[in-house]
């Protein structure tokens, strides 16, 4: 390995089925991706060097996104749109790089600098639904999230507006109360969708899913998982100015 | 998004749904309505291991190289899954096109171990294919079984149409055209399945009657009709460098058992010994072209982002071209950040020199399999490990850094004593005691000797196709004995030993030899929940016994008994080329302890010759 390498950074969509691979399995697709593709990625020194790569904010199972990034090591470069079309050659259906960055020389990691994440929520049709039980008591009607979708989109535009927003949040050791409207930032409706933006990261972070379910105590309704569809649409950091800025402003495209 | 099979809230709720989905690197995508005919292929057992089996990887390539083929696969669903699938009635499906199996015009099998036949049956059933094959009609798959386990198909013959017997690479073609031609013609599902009985390397079962002796063993195994071959010979592959090969493997999502690329470099072996059944039924042993294969190793790292590269053969020292290849392997490879790794291989200087090469020495252990702990009993199963050859290569070993071994041994061999058995850790003391002659400021620390043994399980198309199994409380006993003899030597602080659980081994050594009395057995046992037996955690003996007990079946018939020489095997009407008489004399010669030389040494005239290639050949006879 040459002492000097470049930092990249990467922005790619995980969609479609790709949500049902763990963030552990994306992060051997990309490797073995990066390989096939035959690029001057930089190694480890050691007995077994690895692929200079890390990845920021994971993503849960489940969960789609068009703003994931991970950060890769060098050796040597190529334009960004030749990247991303070298990349691509490598995907399957559902995982596509979006676009390639140069950062400078002392950037620090995607993964340290990760300060929020923003959401669109949509609620399941009934295409989307397991209706095949039709003896359990699971079974679920399609008017009965009409009728919560109805419930909870009324209560969006107020939440905010409370002191405190509770909601339990299990940690490692036990359940608590907690107050997480600090991990709110925006919370609106959209076209019929609940649109978030929330902190991530190592400071606070704060998931989704604990804001969908504050919705739902706040709008009397049961919090069901399966009623969602939670989609990632960018990922931020704090810039200079203290803004919240998309992770892909970090650096330059390489011409 | 593609249509998956299952919806959002199974796949969330069970372990790894990334099993069930399909859509990894290399997956070939058809339309189904573009081919003549759709094949699934499966490995009954769950998805990490079956995504491991290179013989599928051949296959599935094979079949999807022809444009009127679409081949497809299925593993078997996890409890987890099975579950849910059974509550909800949702019939299993195929990775690719996530489509019923049943809408298969076959349903191919890969039998690779015994303990996989209850999982056949679920693949069935969850499928919707009725479990025996007489049920079925013609809107049901032709359900085909292939791999090692149909060199003895006959415990689980009443549930598959057709046993494919030898090497998959051969004769599918035919297969295929027969299908193609009568699929639409008229004619009935008896009607294929005779003609498909016709061609060479297809067993058909119910084109073939048998009948029982009173003492229950196989009195007469005749065909229905004239015009249906009274032996099957097994398919192989005589122009080795000329048969396809995966270049573009699967690369599954999940980690899963064997998470490299695979490299076929040898396929049979040379070395004969007396228990092993792969030895004889791949003869003749063929080598494949180093050229070629170290062209396949590029390509396949290319095409698959591996980080790792494995060679596949039964003895891969006995490669001829090893040392080319290896040397080339670790330039090539080492350059792209890919790790070699070497299995079966004698230690030696070369092996040794290899293995320091592209291996970590204070993570890696040596690894000898002598099977047996005396010279005498080795002798018997024609081993041709000296315990000179395997101190030699330890004590090379010790001086270049290694101070951990791993010893394989089997329990139970015909004419086995407890001299014998005490011969186990009687070897592995002698070794530590060799590794502490090395003066200290020359060694590496303490060693560490683990050995285990297993169950030794005779099968079929082996010269101790004859040998009674041991019954298991004496194996139990003797394993027992093993152990507190390894606590009364000198290291024994340096000395672990395991050794395994026989139930497993029973019922292996039941179908392994058993006959079609025995299909009964496994329907109940399915019947009553055993699925996954291969896995410790759902493996359920009561049951089994209980399927035993109730259809008035005896193991011992089948595991403990010895056969005359002149009984008729259920598997005999198999030519696998090796003939009876070659293995009966081999019988006779272990008895005595008499070792037999390796094919390269000396040909011993086992009858593989007569397909006219591989290493009976290589002199230029």
């Amino acid at each position: 390995m040459s002492e000097e390498t470049y930092k990249i950074r990467i922005k790619y969509a995980k969609m479609g089925v790709l949500k049902y691979i763990g963030h552990l399995d994306l992060m051997r697709f990309f490797q073995k991706a990066v390989k096939r593709a035959d690029f001057d990625i930089a190694y480890s020194q050691g007995y077994s060097p690895h692929q200079l790569m890390s990845f920021a904010a994971p993503l849960a199972l489940g969960v789609t996104s068009e703003g994931e990034y991970f950060d890769a090591q060098f050796n040597s470069l190529i334009p960004s749109d030749e990247f991303v079309r070298k990349f691509n050659e490598q995907m399957v259906d559902g995982v596509y790089v979006k676009d390639v960055i140069l950062l400078p020389e002392k950037a620090k990691k995607a993964m340290s600098i990760v300060a929020a994440s923003d959401y669109v929520i949509t609620f399941k049709s009934e295409d989307d639904l397991d209706f095949t039980d039709d003896n359990k008591t699971e079974k679920r009607k399609v008017s009965d999230i009409a009728d919560k979708k109805k419930k909870i989109l009324e209560v969006v535009p107020y939440l905010l507006e409370k002191e405190t927003i509770e909601v339990f949040r299990k940690t490692k050791k036990n359940e608590k109360v907690e107050d997480i409207k600090k991990g709110i930032y925006k919370l609106e409706v959209r076209k019929d969708n609940i649109y978030m933006f929330l902190a991530t990261g190592s400071e606070y972070n704060l998931k989704p899913e604990s804001v969908l379910e504050a919705l739902c105590n706040e709008a009397g309704v049961e919090y069901n998982k399966f009623d969602y569809h939670i989609h990632r649409i960018e990922t931020y950091y704090k810039n200079e100015d203290n803004n919240l800025v998309s992770l892909l402003e970090t650096g330059e495209r390489i011409i | 998004m593609s249509e998956l099979a299952l919806s959002d809230e199974i796949l969330m709720g069970i372990e790894k749904p990334a099993r069930y989905i399909g859509n990894e690197v290399n997956m070939v995508r058809k339309n189904p309505n573009d081919v003549d005919i759709r094949f699934c292929m499966c490995f009954p057992d769950v998805y990490e291991i079956g995504m491991s089996h290179l013989g599928i990887q051949i296959l599935y390539d094979t079949f999807n190289r022809r444009d009127d083929v679409y081949c497809e696969r299925v593993y078997s669903p996890w409890p987890d899954l099975d579950r849910v699938m059974r509550d909800k009635n949702i019939p299993l499906f195929s990775l690719e096109t996530q489509s019923p199996v049943k809408d298969f015009d076959f349903l191919g099998i890969t039998l690779q171990y015994e303990m996989c036949y209850t999982n056949i049956l679920q693949v069935l059933d969850l499928s919707g294919i009725p479990i025996y094959a007489k049920d079925r009609t013609l809107d049901d798959p032709i359900v085909v079984g292939g791999g090692p386990c149909s060199y003895n198909p006959e415990p689980i013959a009443d549930f598959f149409d057709v046993f494919y017997i030898g090497e998959g690479e051969t004769r599918y073609d035919d297969v295929f055209e027969c299908y193609k031609a009568m699929k639409d013609d008229g004619s009935s599902r008896v009607d294929i399945l005779h003609a498909i009985s016709k061609i060479p390397g297809m067993y058909v079962p119910s084109m073939y009657e048998v009948s029982y002796n009173e003492d229950g063993t196989l009195a007469s195994f005749e065909p229905i009709h004239e015009d249906v071959p009274r032996t099957v010979t097994k398919e192989v592959v005589m122009d080795f460098n000329d048969v396809h090969y995966p270049e573009k493997p699967l690369v599954p999502f999940i980690q899963v058992t064997q998470d490299r690329v695979t490299l076929e470099i040898m396929r049979g072996c040379i070395r004969g010994c007396r228990f092993c059944q792969a030895g004889m039924i791949y003869r003749p042993t063929r080598q494949k072209d180093v050229n070629l294969i170290k062209d396949y190793a590029v390509k396949m790292i290319r095409s698959t982002g591996h980080e790792e590269i494995s060679l596949s053969s039964l003895s891969s020292s006995d490669y001829e071209c090893l040392k080319e290849f290896t040397y080339f392997l670790i330039e090539e490879m080492g350059n792209q950040h890919v790790n070699i790794s070497l299995p079966s291989l004698r230690i030696d200087a070369f092996s040794l020199d290899v293995m320091k090469k592209v291996q970590d020495i204070k993570k890696s252990s040596l690894t000898f399999a002598p099977e047996a702990g005396t010279q005498r009993l080795r002798d018997v199963i024609n081993k041709g490990l000296t315990e000179e050859v395997i101190l030699n290569g330890a004590m090379q070993a010790f001086h270049g850094g290694w101070n951990k071994v791993k010893f394989y041994f089997m329990l139970g061999l015909p004419t086995e004593t407890m001299e014998d058995a005490e011969g186990i850790p009687a070897l592995c003391e002698r070794v530590a005691e060799a590794y502490y002659d090395i003066p200290k400021d020359q060694r590496n620390g303490k060693i560490s000797i683990t050995a285990s043994s297993s169950f030794f399980v005779p099968k079929p198309f082996t010269p101790f196709q004859w040998a009674a199994m041991l019954d298991p409380d004496t194996y139990i006993e003797r394993a027992h004995h093993v152990k507190d003899t390894f606590r009364q030597q000198l290291n024994a602080k340096s000395l672990k030993y395991t050794y395994h659980e026989s139930y497993v081994s029973v019922l292996e050594g039941v179908f392994a030899r058993g006959d079609r009395k025995l299909s009964k057995v496994i329907y109940d046992a399915y019947k009553s929940g055993c699925i996954f037996d291969a896995w410790t955690d759902f493996f359920d003996n009561d049951k089994w016994m209980a399927a035993f007990e109730k259809n008035g079946i005896d193991k011992e018939f089948y595991t403990t008994r010895e056969r005359n020489e002149d009984e008729l095997f259920p598997w005999d009407f198999i030519d696998i080329g090796v003939t009876k008489r070659f293995l009966l004399s081999e019988w006779k010669q272990a008895k005595k302890g008499v070792v037999t030389p390796n094919c390269r040494e000396k040909c011993s005239g086992c009858g593989a010759a007569k397909f006219g290639g591989g290493v009976c050949f290589e002199r230029g006879k």
